[in-house]
């Protein structure tokens, strides 16, 4: 809706100050949109795409060219500017999709999804560019199903389960809400777990959680490495073999997990597919102040 | 990665609206279209067999079978009759590049992007049919010079049978709306081809572009008669000189063939255009 692509039933909206309903096509200026699938020509070359986006956010089609060149040599694809998109790597063209987001330098950025699908290499350069973008000052809107992607990037976050927000703040106030360390025990028998629970309860500040397919035990504690050497004691009285074990600190996984009392819904086995979006993160990094309002 | 000069800028342009800034992002999209023909030419050397297989099928396979009244000893009557006919259901063909374009664009999420850039709302899909005239334009080039190869001829003036020819043009254009109504409806390019075609074997045959109407049975006369199909192909066949010799048919929309061919294909592009646009600003990839 933020993006002008769907039409609210009720209610109203300002993106950077401008009203959605009111000025679509000012809004439109002002935003970049990257999504999921990289949306770009393949039968494009890479400067003939952004150069058509260039042109279409009403630049002239000196400056639309000047511009398209200017990004693919700041993604690395300036070698490939003249090869259509059919051509490129996955990575290649999510770049892509990324750069014709960014034509306009716009204030307000989307980005949907930025890094499904890509491998670890590809992600962190593209969060590296994402970095880049919040220091000079855009205001991002990022979904993300990848938690640690949230924790990384964004200031400002808001958890979604199944459409409604269920939390909101920065990543370090999020872990908070959920407390301190955690304990994490892998045993090696799959037998041992529910004594391997047993033992663990007298230091637990809240109710473990068991993954019976990766034998691990996780609890929160507190009391830091102290309470990691008592753990390790109990556990070796009881005979109980341990394969892993470790003292950490709460991931936003944690936090999705205790404050939606499930584990993220896989996509795929969504039954039915209107909760598609369901359960993401929305993190949103902001420089200005409140620049997206929405109300309803 | 390189640093940049910056990313966020103050320059940001914004849509001027009005006619001139919609036709210019018209021009941008259809630009793109025509590049993409030239990127995967077989869609285009594909497109201009299937006519001229028909032509060549019709010739010489089913043409010695048919008579055209008034003809009956003349062995080139017949193609003369049926070039009019094949250029019509050519242009037709534009259906499908319409609407399997459309339906790929939405599919990969091309749609999505244009939707949020401040561009005229009608830019994509008229870039679009204007792409296809080019491709439908190039391809009755083609099919012209074959027919004219293989004996046909136009027996009036250079004019008329230009005229001729943009009435053609012009049904092709008003199909092309229809093929984005379907591109925007269906949600796969396969579908969408099918979608596009299904309808226009019935729709172009029951008509008098491959035979003379006078041999169909009498409900079908009237059907193929008032077919607004037909008012183009007997137009062009008119424009051409290709009508047979003899009393021509007397139903209204024969005797008034070139009026009411034009106010068809208009009344499709007014129709089909309003009813795409307003898909479009609604619809998700």
């Amino acid at each position: 809706m933020l993006t002008t692509l769907l039409r609210p039933d009720s209610g109203h909206a300002t993106v950077a100050g401008v009203d959605v309903l009111k000025h679509p096509n000012k809004v439109r200026s002002l935003i970049g949109l990257s999504g999921q699938y990289a949306a770009v020509d393949e039968y494009l070359t890479g400067r003939e795409n952004l150069q058509m986006v260039g042109e279409l956010y009403q630049m002239s089609a000196r400056d639309a060219k000047a511009r398209a060149l200017e990004l693919l040599e700041w993604f690395n694809l300036s070698e490939a500017a003249n090869r259509t998109a059919k051509t490129y790597s996955g990575g290649m063209r999510r770049r892509l999709d990324l750069a014709a987001a960014l034509v306009v330098r716009p204030p307000v950025m989307f980005l949907d999804e930025p890094t499904t699908g890509l491998d670890p290499r590809n992600r962190m350069a593209l969060w590296e560019v994402i970095e880049t973008l919040v220091e000079q000052g855009t205001t991002l809107l990022l979904t993300t199903q990848y938690l640690e992607e949230a924790d990384r990037l964004a200031h400002d976050i808001a958890v979604v389960d199944h459409g409604k927000v269920i939390a909101r703040g920065t990543a370090d106030q999020l872990k908070a809400q959920i407390g301190g360390e955690r304990v994490e025990v892998v045993v090696q028998n799959p037998l041992d777990l529910s004594e391997a629970v047993a033992a663990l309860t007298p230091y637990a500040k809240g109710d473990p959680t068991v993954e019976q397919h990766t034998r691990r035990i996780t609890v929160p504690v507190s009391g830091g490495a102290r309470v990691l050497a008592d753990v390790i004691r109990e556990l070796d009285s009881r005979s109980i073999v341990i394969h892993d074990i470790g003292l950490r600190r709460p991931t936003l996984d944690d936090v999705f997990l205790s404050l939606t009392g499930h584990v993220t819904t896989d996509e795929e086995g969504e039954p039915d597919g209107a909760a598609k979006s369901a359960d993401k993160a929305a993190a949103r990094t902001a420089d200005s102040a409140e620049p997206i309002r929405k109300e309803s | 990665m390189t640093t940049m000069t910056s990313a966020v800028g103050n320059a940001v342009p914004t849509h001027r609206g009005g006619l001139l800034p919609g036709l210019r992002d018209s021009w941008v999209v259809a630009k793109r279209n025509l590049r993409r023909m030239t990127r995967i030419p077989e869609i285009v050397v594909f497109g201009m067999m299937q006519p001229v297989m028909f032509v060549l099928l019709f010739t010489y396979v089913m043409g010695g079978a048919i008579r055209v009244p008034g003809t009956a000893s003349d062995p080139n009557a017949y193609k003369q009759f049926l070039m009019a006919g094949i250029f019509a259901q050519t242009v037709t063909f534009a259906v499908a590049g319409a609407s399997a374009g459309i339906a790929e664009d939405m599919t990969k999420g091309l749609v999505d992007r244009f939707r949020s850039l401040p561009m005229a709302r009608s830019a994509v899909l008229v870039g679009r049919t204007l792409a296809d005239l080019v491709q439908t334009a190039l391809t009755l080039v083609v099919l012209g010079l074959v027919a004219f190869a293989i004996g046909w001829r136009i027996h009036k003036s250079v004019l008329e049978a230009f005229c001729g020819f943009l009435l053609l043009l012009l049904l092709g254009y008003a199909f092309s709306w229809i093929g984005a109504l379907i591109g925007l409806s269906v949600r796969s390019p396969e579908a969408a081809t099918s979608a596009g075609l299904v309808w226009l074997f019935p729709l172009t045959f029951i008509s008098n572009a491959f035979v003379p109407v006078s041999t169909m049975p009498g409900w079908l006369q009237a059907i193929a008669y008032w077919n607004p199909f037909s008012a183009t192909v007997q137009a062009a066949r008119d424009l051409f000189g290709n009508l047979p010799p003899g009393p021509g048919p007397t139903e209204w929309p024969m005797v008034h063939a070139i009026g009411v061919s034009v106010g068809w294909s208009v009344l499709i592009v007014v129709l089909f255009s309003w009813l795409s646009v307003r898909k479009y600003r609604s619809a998700v990839g």
